[in-house]
């Protein structure tokens, strides 16, 4: 069993940069790293990628992240954990497999299924958000539930290099190589509350390194430009260092630590996992050098009897359409244009809202407006059933143009399907894991 | 003054619900937070953006302070129209809050 190990953070959503999870791979002297890239509602979209093409439905960056990462993977010996295999972590690994004999590497990849229960649902099942029926919120599209380290941990102990899964929740990527390394016991959870809390603090990459973290002149983070991700220096006893390869911009220090440490939390005194519950309350974080943030506490009780399921479900189609006014009486003419717009399309729509951004799209008016902004821009949203309804909204905001006021500019026009996520709980029985060996 | 001078805050979602954190940047201040920052007092800060309860937790451990605010995401992420459907801004509008 190992004393300490090292866990990187490289990617904190679908989207996040490429380069410094390949910084972390290249210098950072890492034994795992994990790549976090599924949001709520990414595996809905996944999975309607894959009933398109059976073939795909991963995550969309998987190719490139694993191009750029897999030769320092393999020159370092960091093993990869991630979820980029959204709604098909069997067709990633085979990708995964694909793109290393590109690169002549040889690699152990596992991928790990069981997260799609969409055939064991009910559909009358309440959600817990509406208490009203799944089914009536709309067509659905995916049920995936949150599994913990209990579906990693095989694959560990299987000596993969690279585990691709589904839906995880996101500490337990980071928890179980702790848990498998340490030789951690599952039902000991004083343990596994502190391992959680590591993961929690890594599991948006950059958020713990000064990422949404700079405020010019009251926050100030160095080269933000080129942000480094962080790792932890994790010991058997659950507690651990986190800091950032040398040379990389951004900090870690008190305060990005405890913005993380509290981001998304809805009850610190019981943080639910798979593996564990897990408590907040007793953390104690301390700076102990440049870029040194020691953790240490925390803790945790029996693990919840059941697995949360996110369920997707077909919304609606969501129109989009914007336009810029200028100079004086300019909110004048943004709100005599949204005005024009909604007795265009109010009897059309199911829904409709108007935003004046520079004043009030975000605070939603809350706060007086002192002063007239220099330029606003008029932004409508509509909701519909149909792709062609939808795109209403930006038709009739881009014909603002020779049908509204003065001096509109920069019109844009956006159509979205948007996936809507409901969740339930499922009995752990009903859920059951597998893990595939793919090798080259 | 403003709550934007003395600490700072990030915001999360979690359905139709925003977490608020609220940092003080000297931990000295944080028995003060504890004191005017109350749920009351951001309930009325707040009243135009949070149309549900709000859950006060005091963490002493970290010196900081968390607001669970229900109903404050116009029906939340997945389905809301409004152009910031995480709520992400919200931190600031936390820290707008006079005391």
């Amino acid at each position: 069993m190992k004393k300490k190990i090292r866990i990187g953070g490289g990617a904190g959503f679908s989207g996040d940069r490429l380069e410094p999870a390949v910084v972390l791979a290249e210098k950072g002297r890492l034994d795992y790293l994990i790549l976090e890239c599924l949001a709520e509602r990414t595996i809905a979209l996944a999975q309607k990628r894959k009933h398109a093409d059976p073939s795909k439905g991963y995550d969309p960056l998987l190719e490139r992240r694993m191009r750029l990462l897999l030769p320092h993977l393999v020159k370092n010996e960091v093993r990869l954990i991630t979820n980029m295999g959204a709604a098909n972590p069997l067709a990633a690994a085979d990708r995964v497999l694909e793109i290393a004999k590109e690169l002549h590497l040889s690699v152990k990849v596992v991928a790990v299924t069981g997260d799609d229960v969409f055939a064991q649902i009910d559909p009358a099942q309440q959600a817990m958000e509406t208490g009203r029926p799944l089914k009536e919120a709309g067509q659905l599209l995916s049920a995936n539930a949150y599994i913990g380290i209990e579906a990693i941990l095989p694959a560990l102990q299987s000596g993969a290099d690279i585990i691709v899964t589904g839906r995880v929740a996101d500490p337990s990527l980071f928890l179980a190589p702790m848990v498998h390394e340490f030789g951690w016991k599952t039902d000991d959870y004083d343990l596994l509350g502190k391992g959680t809390v590591i993961g929690h603090l890594l599991e948006c990459a950059g958020q713990i390194t000064g990422g949404y973290f700079m405020d010019p002149g009251k926050k100030e983070v160095p080269d933000p430009a080129h942000l480094g991700f962080p790792f932890a220096d994790v010991d058997a006893d659950g507690s651990a260092t986190i800091s950032k390869v040398e040379g990389t911009g951004g900090a870690v220090n008190l305060m990005t630590a405890k913005e993380q440490l509290l981001y998304e939390v809805v009850n610190p005194h019981e943080y639910y996992t798979p593996d564990v519950i897990a408590d907040f309350t007793s953390v104690k974080l301390k700076e102990i050098g440049k870029d040194m943030v020691q953790v240490s506490g925390g803790g945790g009780k029996a693990r919840p009897a059941t697995f949360k399921v996110s369920v997707g479900y077909q919304a609606f189609w969501l129109g989009e359409g914007e336009i810029s006014y200028a100079g004086t009486n300019s909110l004048q003419k943004a709100k005599l244009a949204g005005q024009i717009v909604e007795e265009r399309l109010k009897d059309r729509m199911d829904d409709l809202r108007v935003d004046y951004v520079g004043l009030n799209a975000i605070f939603r008016g809350a706060f007086d407006q002192q002063s007239e902004p220099a330029e606003v821009r008029l932004r409508v949203a509509g909701k519909a059933q149909t792709m062609e309804m939808a795109a209403l909204v930006g038709e009739e905001v881009e014909a603002l143009y020779t049908n509204g006021p003065a001096g509109g500019g920069g019109a844009r026009k956006y159509v979205n399907e948007v996936v809507g996520i409901v969740s339930i709980l499922m009995d752990r029985s009903k859920v059951k894991s597998y893990v595939t060996l793919k090798e080259s | 003054m403003k709550l934007y001078d003395i600490a700072h805050s990030r915001a999360g979602d979690k359905g139709n619900t925003s977490t608020l954190s609220l940092i003080p940047y000297s931990e000295t201040d944080y028995p003060m937070l504890c004191e005017k920052v109350t749920v009351q007092a951001v309930s009325k800060h707040m009243e135009g953006i949070v149309k549900g309860k709000i859950i006060r937790y005091e963490m002493p451990n970290v010196s900081s302070l968390l607001f669970v605010c229900e109903k404050a995401l116009l029906s939340g992420v997945t389905t809301s129209l409004a152009l910031d459907a995480h709520g992400k801004s919200l931190s600031s509008a936390l820290l707008e809050m006079e005391i």
